[in-house]
Order: structure tokens, then C-alpha cells, then sequence
């Protein structure tokens, strides 16, 4: 009897086990040679072809089965998830308009992306992030055809003085930066419900107010770097022809006074009065000496 | 005395053969709809969690994003879930005691003799309602009104839990009645039938023994403290909570129990996440109460004596494979080992019952919608409490074979087909012969949670 029953089992294992690899969601996207795409972090070195398995389980979801963010969430989300065919990415360490290091997507999955659904993968081990990197990779064949842009530079961080806070004021100004953030940095600026992404779906300016975060990380050299490669694909531009390396900084201190936590920057702009920017067309006031 | 015992042991096995409910598992699709992630982002197949999904639960369910706090929830988000279970099974239990002719005219009792019963047919295993989620950023909460097969409700798991005090992740409370911090947890196992489905280790009670209190798999009452690295690879935990078993009402009142567990996880590159640690349970519980003409007063719990459980755990992962290791010695007093109030005299000879177990759960995902597990458990008593008794009545072999497979895996809602086969076999469990008796389960369900 318990021979049958064991057969019985067996069997019936057998007959779903075959359905479930014919009728199961299984990718449609057919594994060609970019499938031997591979990611270097430091000493790990990532393959495409060992992440289709945590792709399915962690990202299909959103990104879709194509990595053309078609996946079934898609519809829900706002902001919408990456489409990795275009390979296009906000958070880069290189000039606008060029392809990201695997470093800075590695980072970006691991970190996660604020005001949005993507959620910090760092739990997972850093191989299983590597060979995601190379997963994202082989969506789009220019990562074949082109390299990484070379990352940018930053200075050493400068000592935060009066004085750089008051100039970042200014140069908040002069960049026009209110017009999608707004004068106080809240993300209320004239232009800020006419913006849209590359794909012409609405997109909202970051509101310094609401958080200790970025969009691309949370140090100063974050911050630093993402007003000087931009944010590709949306209407945040690089500002890396416009601003000085060194001014850069002013302008880092003066955003950091606008956010919620306690900082010098904070008390540095409370102690000079600071008002929010002037938007009726007056030239920005010239920094001062530092 | 033993007969009788034995066929109150082998009695209670039929019913939780024939009409044990299914796990209350905890897999949430209202989390996934939440925060738009796929089952599979969480659990290695629901509802076993993975390293990703324990992070998700020691953050008190929160990504630890900006999208934690209830007020995001996108049109899909509904914070209730329900799972049930409808299924063909067929139970068989080798012997059981049963009439065999008419009554004795002068001692009026039935002649008896032990027959192999076979019970199979259509069924529905019982229905778990689980909320749960954030009242606010960092605080957290469970509610599982939990029915049986027949619809009386109870309520299996009703707690709230302050996250991340002081921004600290080593610092997270929880008060109500939850589940104890088992790394390989019996709400999230993948078997599911009566006979094969609970681990044996986390509510083991030998023969004669009448301490029901020390089942770690069990859901209690009481408060937890929890804390762990940013990055989830270190664990721990310490709960303290009324020895009820998770009773309400203050039975048992007065006496307390204590769970400690602590966990490792290393990082071994290729190979994934490996995890090794510890736990140790020590309490104790009543012997007798005060009667009122004859009847136990509540409350008035005398007489208590103590036991303890403490193992060591690890999950290993090689590839598409991971293996869950369990291992526990245990011992209850002499008076819970042989059913003696701590106000009574204790039979002569009478000992401290021990025992050692330890069980092997491998899980092979083909695909995250394709599971093969399969589960072996062995218990053996080291020191039976009666000298008298055979040194193997009571060992336990338990082994589970299953797959689940998941036609559909979305992050809307949760669809498995079951299939499973258990064998259980107790030493000298036979309601009249005290010989082994063994059970087997056929499973066959569908498993939806929504």
C-alpha cells in the first residue's frame, strides 16, 4: 500500500513538475550572448547569467521581463520603474549623458532610490548585487558599444564658513534652482507642475524640507555629485559647466541648511537671516570673498 | 495506567492526523501590494522567509524607506489578508484501539483490539485573517483571528511593537501574543498537513508527561526584546512570557517563561548567506491548583516546577539549495515526568525525563515558483522519568516530502498547489500493545492567500 502511495506521489510530482516549466511565468526574453555580461566591484566580479533567477524573484515585478519597466506593477508606481533598455540612469558618478560605472548601479541597488518604490537591496550579499549589475547590463547593447564615462572629480570638502553658506544662497538663485525647487527648497517652484521626464510623464522637483536624504545617497559628496552629473532622464540638469568645482561646495552647504536636521549649515543660515531666494527677476547678489 | 496513556496519546494523534488545522502562516500578499514587491522578494517560496524578508519582518514590516508610514499605499493596497487551504487528504494511522465484540456482562467493558484506519476525502484546512503592518513610521502590529476547519475563531496572534527606539535597530518591542523568535519558523513552514507539518522538536511532550507549556513553537503572551545589525546579519532576541502556552485568561497565572535566540549570518561570497546560532527556553509551570468542591480555582496555579529546551539552528544555502538545521535538548521536573502534582509523593524511582532531537529541512527552488522540500526528524529520549518504562517509548521519526509549485507569482495576491507525503512513527505509542505506531498523510490543496 505504501508503494502505491509513494507512486501515486511520484507521479503526480512529475506531471506538475513539467507543468510548472511549460505553464510558469517563465522569461520570455530570449538569453543571447549578452547574457555573458559581466560587472567588476572591487574584486567581485558579477555575471548576468547567475542573476536571472533573483532578477525574476526581486525585480521582474516592476522593471518587467524585457527590463523595459513593463513589469505588472508598473501601472501602480510613481515615480515609474527604470527601463533598463534605454540605459539611462539618474544616479551616476560620470557626465551627463553617459553610461554609469557598475560601482554607481551597484551602489544604487544597494541604496535604494528615495521617493520611490525601489527599495535598499543591500540585505542581499554582495556577489547576488554584482551579477544583478551584470543582469541590468545585458538589457541594452550599449553597454557594448560604449564605456562608462570616467567619474567625476570632487575637491576635498572645504571647512563650512558663513561665508560659503551666503554664497550658496546666491548661487541658489543665480542657477535659477528656485524655479523648480522653489525659494525655500520645497519643490513649489513656478515650474515644478509642468516638469516631465524624458518619457513626457510628470515628475516632481525634490523638496529639501522633507528629508536627511537624496534621490542618489545622503553625504555631501552625494550631494555634491548629483548637481554636477544631473539626474539623466529628467529635467535636472548637470550643472558641471555652469559651477566651479569649488562653488560647487556653496552650494552644497546652503541645500544643507535646508533640510530638517539639526546641522552648522542650519545654524550658520539662522544666524545670517537668510531669506528665501528672490524671484522677481533682481540679479542674484555677487558672492563675497571666502 | 500506561495503556490508558497510550491510548490517549495514540487518540489525540488520529484527531491531529484526521483534523489538525494548517499552519497560520504568515505570508502577507497586503505587504507585497503595499510596497509593490513580488512574493518572491521576501520569501524563498511563501511562506518561508528570506534574508531579505527577515530584514523586512526585524524592521517591524518596513523597507525602512519613505514609503513605511500607512499613508502610502498605492490603489491596489488592501491591509487584510486571508488564507485557506482546500485539499484532499488521506490520513492512515496503523492502530487504533476499537470494539471488537459486545461488553463483558460482568465487568461492562468493551474487548478491544487495535485495527489500521484509513480516513480519506475532500476537506478545508482552517482560515487565517492576518492584518498587519505600520500604525506609523516605526511602530508596527499582527492581528491573526485564526478558525479552525469548523470556523471557531481564537485568536492566534495580537501584537504591537515599537521599532527602531532611538533610531537604534538593537532596540525593538513587542507586547501581545506572538511567536517566539524561531530563526526555522513552524508559522512559515512548508508542510502542511497535520501529520507532517508542525515540527515535532517544538512540541515534543513525552509519554506520560504532563508539561504542555514548554512548546516553542507555540504562539505566547508576553513582551520581546529584539535587535539586530543595520544589515540584518546579526540576530538576537529575549522574550519573557506567561507560562500558558499562549492560554488566555491568566491560566496559569503567576509563572513565566523566558526565550533567548541569537543568529550569525556570513556572507560567503558565491555561495550566499550562511546563518548559525542558538536558543534556550527555560520556565516553569504548575503542578496542581486550589479546588473549590473539587473544581481547579482559576488563578490559583500552585506548585511549580521548571524545564528548559536550549539547541542550536543554522540555514545553509548553496545554490538553488538551503538547508535548515535544527538541534534541541531538552528536560522537564520529575513532576511534570510523571504526571505528579508537587504536592504529591513522587513514584519510586521516578527521574527528570531528557531528551535530544534534531531535524533536517532541505528546500530546493527549481524557480521562486518551484519548491521541492522534504523534512527528517528524529527525537529521542535520553532518560525516560520511569525506569519502568521502555528506553525508546516515545523516540520519534518523522519524515515529509513535498512540492509546492506557484502557477502564479505576483505582488497582488499568493496561488500554490500542495502536494505532500509524511510519515510519522512513535515507539510504543500503541493504544493496547505498546508497540510502535506510525501515521502517514497524502496531501493534496490548494493554497491561496489573498
Amino acid at each position: 500500500m505504501r508503494t502505491r502511495l509513494i507512486l501515486l506521489f511520484v507521479g503526480t510530482m512529475v506531471v506538475f513538475t513539467l507543468s510548472a516549466s511549460s505553464l510558469a511565468q517563465e522569461t520570455k526574453y530570449s538569453e543571447d550572448q549578452r547574457l555573458g555580461m559581466e560587472s567588476h566591484i572591487g574584486n567581485v566580479t558579477g555575471h548576468a547569467a547567475a542573476a536571472h533567477t533573483n532578477y525574476r524573484r526581486y525585480c521582474l515585478g516592476c522593471h518587467g521581463e524585457l527590463g523595459d519597466a513593463e513589469g505588472e506593477n508598473a501601472q501602480w508606481l510613481d515615480p515609474k520603474p527604470r527601463n533598463f533598455t534605454l540605459a539611462q540612469f539618474k544616479c551616476r558618478s560620470t557626465p551627463t549623458g553617459t553610461l554609469p560605472t557598475d560601482q554607481d548601479l551597484f551602489d544604487t541597488i544597494g541604496r535604494g532610490l528615495l521617493n520611490s518604490n525601489m527599495p535598499a537591496w543591500f540585505p542581499l550579499p554582495n556577489q547576488e548585487r554584482a551579477d544583478m549589475v551584470a543582469y541590468v547590463k545585458h538589457f541594452s547593447g550599449k553597454w557594448q558599444t560604449q564605456k562608462p564615462g570616467e567619474p567625476i572629480v570632487i575637491p576635498p570638502e572645504p571647512a563650512v564658513t558663513d561665508e560659503r553658506v551666503q554664497a550658496g544662497h546666491a548661487l541658489f538663485q543665480r542657477l535659477e534652482c528656485w524655479k523648480c525647487h522653489g525659494p525655500e527648497g520645497r519643490g513649489n517652484g513656478p515650474s515644478a507642475d509642468t516638469l516631465t521626464d524624458d518619457l513626457n510623464r510628470p515628475i516632481k522637483p525634490f523638496n529639501f524640507h522633507d528629508t536627511i536624504r537624496f534621490k542618489c545617497g545622503s553625504t555631501d559628496q552625494d550631494l555634491y555629485r548629483i548637481f554636477m552629473t544631473g539626474l539623466d532622464g529628467t529635467p535636472m540638469p548637470s550643472f558641471a559647466d555652469n559651477v566651479k568645482p569649488d562653488e560647487a561646495w556653496d552650494l552644497v552647504f546652503y541645500l544643507r541648511s535646508l533640510q530638517p536636521m539639526p546641522s552648522k549649515e542650519k545654524e550658520i543660515a539662522k544666524k545670517l537671516g537668510l531669506k528665501p531666494v528672490d524671484t522677481s527677476g533682481a540679479p542674484a547678489p555677487q558672492p563675497e570673498n571666502k | 495506567m500506561a495503556s490508558f496513556r497510550r491510548s490517549v496519546a495514540a487518540g489525540f494523534l488520529l484527531v491531529f492526523c484526521l483534523f489538525g488545522s494548517l499552519k497560520d502562516a504568515s505570508a502577507i500578499p497586503a505587504f507585497a501590494r503595499k510596497y509593490g514587491l513580488r512574493c518572491s522578494a521576501c520569501h524563498v517560496a511563501w511562506p518561508v522567509l528570506n534574508d531579505f524578508g527577515w530584514r523586512f519582518k526585524d524592521n517591524g514590516y518596513q523597507l525602512m524607506n519613505d514609503r513605511d508610514a500607512p499613508i502610502w499605499q498605492n490603489p491596489g493596497y488592501w491591509p487584510i489578508t486571508l488564507r485557506i487551504t482546500p485539499n484532499w487528504h488521506r490520513e492512515n494511522v496503523n492502530k487504533v484501539a476499537v470494539d471488537t465484540g459486545p461488553p463483558d456482562p460482568v465487568t461492562g467493558l468493551f474487548p478491544q483490539g487495535e485495527v489500521s484506519l484509513t480516513s480519506h476525502g475532500f476537506d478545508n484546512s482552517g482560515l487565517d485573517i492576518l492584518t498587519a503592518g505600520t500604525l506609523e513610521k516605526n511602530i508596527s502590529f499582527l492581528l491573526v483571528p485564526s478558525a479552525d476547519e469548523t470556523g471557531a475563531f481564537h485568536f492566534e496572534s495580537v501584537w504591537v511593537r515599537l521599532d527602531n527606539l532611538f533610531k537604534s535597530p538593537w532596540l525593538n518591542f513587542k507586547f501581545g501574543k506572538f511567536e517566539l523568535d524561531n530563526l526555522l519558523s513552524e508559522k512559515r513552514t512548508l508542510a502542511l498537513s497535520g501529520n507532517g507539518g508542525p515540527y515535532q522538536l517544538y512540541h515534543y511532550v513525552p509519554v506520560g508527561d504532563s508539561n504542555f507549556f514548554g512548546q516553542i513553537g507555540d504562539n505566547q503572551l508576553g513582551m520581546e526584546w529584539m535587535g539586530h545589525s543595520f544589515n540584518d546579519r546579526t540576530r538576537v532576541s529575549a522574550a519573557l512570557f506567561s507560562s500558558s502556552d499562549g492560554s488566555p485568561d491568566l491560566a496559569n497565572a503567576n509563572t513565566y517563561s523566558g526565550f533567548v535566540s541569537g543568529s550569525q549570518a556570513f556572507d560567503l561570497g558565491g555561495l550566499g548567506l550562511q546563518r548559525v546560532g542558538a536558543y534556550a527556553m527555560v520556565g516553569e509551570a504548575p503542578t496542581f491548583s486550589l479546588t473549590s468542591e473539587g473544581v481547579p480555582v482559576p488563578g490559583s496555579s500552585l506548585g511549580n516546577r521548571a524545564f528548559h529546551r536550549e539547541g542550536f539552528f543554522g540555514d545553509f544555502y548553496i545554490s538553488k539549495l538551503d538547508v535548515g538545521i535544527y538541534y534541541q535538548h531538552g528536560s522537564d521536573d520529575v513532576h511534570f515526568g510523571t504526571a505528579t502534582p508537587a504536592n504529591q509523593p513522587l513514584p519510586v524511582g521516578a527521574r527528570a525525563p531528557a531528551w535530544n532531537g534534531v531535524f533536517v529541512e532541505p528546500h530546493f527552488t527549481v524557480t521562486p515558483q518551484l519548491v521541492i522540500f522534504q523534512r527528517s526528524e528524529w527525537v529521542r529520549m535520553s532518560r525516560q522519568a520511569l525506569s519502568t518504562n521502555a528506553s525508546d517509548l516515545g523516540n520519534i521519526d518523522a519524515y515529509t516530502f513535498g512540492y509546492r509549485w506557484y502557477p502564479i507569482m505576483t505582488s497582488r495576491a499568493g496561488f500554490a498547489f500542495h502536494n505532500e507525503y509524511s510519515w510519522v512513527r512513535v515507539r510504543g505509542l500503541a493504544p493496547i500493545t505498546a508497540t510502535d505506531l506510525t501515521s502517514n498523510s497524502l496531501f493534496f490543496g490548494f493554497d491561496f492567500d489573498f
